[in-house]
């Protein structure tokens, strides 16, 4: 693997057109780009009519949730934000394997903190938000830039074991955030049925990507089991989903259950569905995992029993770490498709971003506004699938030692 | 048994004018202790065989439990109604309504998070009727393929969801379902440009029509046409957003839909007054609230409680003027439909299970049928739709309740 060619003049015109077909092509194609481009900021800025977003952006993002307990949503979002700055700022602070200085703030960096500010400045103001609503989001991004700095300062003091503790704050983090949606422990309860928007189709991927993952790899270890009972269950099992469309499943698991199970004994409508969810990507995972299993070497396991682990230990030691690392790429795009799978459940009637959206444009007062609509929402679930996509690529970056390439 | 005891109620207070049939099955019925089931139990000439008489013991304390049980159940509160479904809504303190949430004029997500539409009032309504206050409602958004799954689970208490009432939805054998009265009469309509001259069906003969794929509008429009002995040249298309988009564009000469449907597509047209809707309909489609048939004491609540607002707008009687007019009727004993209608003397609620003054709460809430109609798809919405055969009956229309008596 050479070095990353640089962008040149002189490159860029050996790429594109090193002969006149190659510049006839290079031609052809930019010029439809940039008329399918203007013609779509000519759209954007002239002719849409942004007001059935500006109008319903809370409704995007929370759905139906109370008004007056909206306050643990944005309690929830600075968590989250001191929680990002805080990895960010550390995982900065240490040195990689290929990269033995630390900067406080490489080029990377700046540029996201850039994007970032630029972004909390002008999006609550183009949303049409009152002030308090867009100083409490520049507040939020004050806070996270602020905690990444004061991490990525300080943060290769920790100890060891903080440092390994660390990851830890996700978990915790999840488990708080679920109390603040949904409430209890002395906090008031808000159904899961006023969950909605963007919060519902987060609410149910991370939960549904959270016990998917350790389902998964309990599923990949049964295929490759030679019990033959929990062999054949494991591949009953994946088959079984892997050979049904994922709406079927979620139309099954509404109808269905509902007559199995008494009238309010059955799980809410939108646990049921992320249950499906989770039980669905399960499969998927499974075979994502198996495949990182089937390429590290036998000699792996065996040389571990030799030296006398226990087959448990031998499995969450050495297969694993490198299993699960060569499967990460595979793992990462299951979770992305699972985050767009959601969408779907608005055909089953739950509220979630597109089920919002089609209520949205169902009030008279913004018929006939889809495009709109659609757009925002295809940017809202691109932000969302790059921030997976960016943070497993960090993630890889740093499990893989350089000596295996990338 | 409690669903057998709750339908053993509700015959009884039918049947209070009925004399008692012999030979009904036991437990079906509250007939009281003189009636066909103790009837049965005494046959004395045989009770001279020791076994015979062993059995028959058994069973008279089998029969005379049975009995009791159902002569408590029968008789709470004076006579008063058992009802599981109004029992588990009252509990709750919510009615749980089953809408379509995205339909526009009849169910749809306002920017502040409140529902609202025609289905939408019908549900606050019904909450009003029984619990007081039209915003103890919990709305479920079902499509078209669960909606009478989740009633017929319980998981929604009823179904206000633009629903066809038809013989297969109502019958025991089919889906069961128990229809209130039907609040929109809707059907499917062709809608044209104001240009192109086509004045009825006939006229679009050998013309493009476009048309949904795979919906009952596309069978009824090729059955009409097959009538009419015209030939057509259907577009079929995936979605109503492609639809529109090729009769907007000029591919086809006219689109077809339900017509309350094309109404609300054509206000988001560039200029909605060039399109017009032709009076032929081509089916008939009563949007119709259900319940489901399990409990009919909760069925009938529901009927006469959106009944009430189409007999208050027959009485006119809206909802500004509704505490005058409750007013009037407290302070005058002459008018005595009116003090009725508006519980003030008699005993609807009671014979419903619904509190007395359940018409007053419902309209308080929600205004009348008139009201509902010209707030959500009338002229007092951007649907504009004519009302149609939805006016009073005395209006030439088919909004009609049954006398309040």
């Amino acid at each position: 693997m050479g070095p990353k060619p640089r962008l040149t003049p002189a490159s860029l015109r050996k790429e594109l057109f090193a002969t006149p077909l190659d510049g006839l092509v290079t031609v052809l194609l930019v010029t439809g780009l940039a008329a399918a481009g203007s013609r779509l900021l000519h759209w954007a800025l002239a002719q849409a009519d942004w007001a059935v977003i500006q109008a319903n952006s809370t409704l995007f993002a929370v759905g139906r949730y109370p008004i007056e307990q909206q306050w643990r949503l944005w309690l929830l979002v600075a968590l989250l934000a001191a929680a990002a700055g805080l990895s960010w700022g550390v995982l900065r602070s240490r040195p990689l394997p290929d990269r033995p200085i630390t900067a406080l703030w490489p080029g990377n960096d700046r540029l996201a903190t850039g994007i970032l500010v630029l972004l909390a400045s002008w999006a609550p103001a183009a949303l049409g938000l009152t002030l308090s609503i867009q100083s409490r989001w520049w507040a939020l991004t004050g806070l996270l830039v602020l905690v990444r700095w004061l991490a990525g300062r300080y943060g290769s003091r920790l100890g060891k074991t903080a440092t390994l503790a660390l990851p830890l704050v996700w978990p915790l983090l999840y488990l708080v955030g679920m109390v603040l949606i949904g409430g209890g422990l002395g906090l008031v309860t808000v159904g899961a049925n006023e969950w909605g928007g963007l919060l519902l189709t987060l609410v149910e991927a991370s939960f549904a990507i959270l016990l998917s993952a350790p389902l998964g790899v309990l599923l990949a270890l049964g295929r490759r089991s030679s019990l033959p009972l929990l062999r054949w269950g494991s591949i009953v099992y994946i088959e079984f989903i892997r050979g049904a469309p994922l709406i079927t499943l979620l139309f099954l698991g509404q109808n269905i259950l509902g007559f199995l199970l008494p009238g309010g004994m059955a799980p809410d409508r939108i646990w049921r569905a992320a249950w499906i969810l989770t039980f669905f990507s399960a499969a998927y995972l499974a075979e994502a995992v198996r495949s990182g299993l089937a390429a590290v070497p036998r000699g792996q396991l065996e040389a571990a029993r030799s030296l006398g682990l226990s087959l448990p230990q031998a499995l969450a030691q050495v297969v694993l770490p490198q299993a699960l690392r060569i499967a990460l790429p595979a793992t990462v795009g299951q979770f992305i498709s699972l985050l767009q799978d959601t969408t779907l459940l608005s055909l089953i009637g739950l509220l979630d971003l597109l089920g919002t959206a089609r209520s949205v444009m169902a009030n008279p007062l913004f018929l006939g506004k889809s495009s709109e609509v659609y757009l925002t929402l295809a940017v809202l679930f691109w932000c969302c699938c790059a921030a997976l996509g960016l943070g497993s690529r960090a993630l890889e970056r740093r499990l893989n030692p350089p000596s295996l390439g990338r | 048994m409690t669903l057998e005891a709750a339908a053993g109620g509700t015959v009884a207070t039918r049947v209070q004018s009925r004399s008692p049939s012999v030979g009904e099955p036991v437990g079906g019925n509250c007939h009281g202790p003189g009636g066909p089931i103790a009837g049965k139990v005494r046959p004395i000439s045989i009770a001279s065989m020791p076994f015979l008489r062993k059995l028959l013991a058994k069973l008279s304390f089998a029969s005379t439990l049975a009995l009791a049980l159902l002569l408590a159940s029968c008789a709470s509160e004076d006579g008063g109604l058992q009802s599981q479904k109004i029992d588990l809504i009252k509990g709750r303190g919510k009615l749980i309504c089953g809408v379509d949430g995205k339909l526009p004029g009849f169910s749809f997500l306002g920017s502040d998070g409140a529902y609202s539409g025609l289905d939408v009032d019908v549900c606050k309504a019904v909450a009003a009727s029984l619990l007081g206050d039209s915003a103890k409602v919990d709305y479920r958004d079902l499509n078209s393929s669960e909606r009478f799954a989740a009633l017929a689970s319980g998981e929604v208490d009823l179904l206000s969801r633009n629903t066809t009432a038809t013989l297969t939805r109502d019958a025991a054998g089919g889906n069961g379902l128990s229809f209130a009265p039907t609040t929109f009469y809707d059907g499917q309509g062709v809608m044209v440009a104001a240009g192109s001259g086509v004045k009825s069906l006939q006229d679009l003969a050998g013309k493009p029509i476009c048309v949904e794929s795979g919906t009952t509008t596309e069978l009824n429009l090729a059955d009409r046409m097959r009538e009419l002995k015209a030939t057509y040249t259907p577009l079929k298309f995936q979605t109503g957003d492609q639809t529109y988009a090729a009769y907007l564009q000029g591919r086809c000469l006219a689109v077809t839909s339900d017509r309350s449907q094309l109404a609300a597509k054509r206000t988001s047209f560039p200029d909605p007054s060039v399109h017009l809707l032709l009076d032929e309909v081509l089916s008939k489609e009563p949007l119709t609230p259900a319940t489901t048939n399990a409990d009919p004491v909760w069925s009938d609540a529901v009927r006469w409680s959106v009944y009430a607002l189409m007999q208050a707008e027959e009485l006119g009687i809206t909802k500004a003027n509704v505490a005058a007019k409750l007013a009037q009727a407290q302070a005058n004993p002459n008018q005595a439909d009116l003090r009725r209608f508006l519980g003030v003397e008699g005993d609807f609620g009671k014979t419903l299970g619904l509190p007395a003054d359940f018409v007053v709460k419902a309209i308080a809430a929600v205004g009348n049928y008139g009201e509902i109609f010209d707030r959500n798809v009338g002229p007092g919405s951007k649907l504009k739709l004519d009302r149609g055969l939805n006016r009073q009956w005395s209006q030439g229309g088919l909004i009609y309740s049954p006398p309040f008596r």
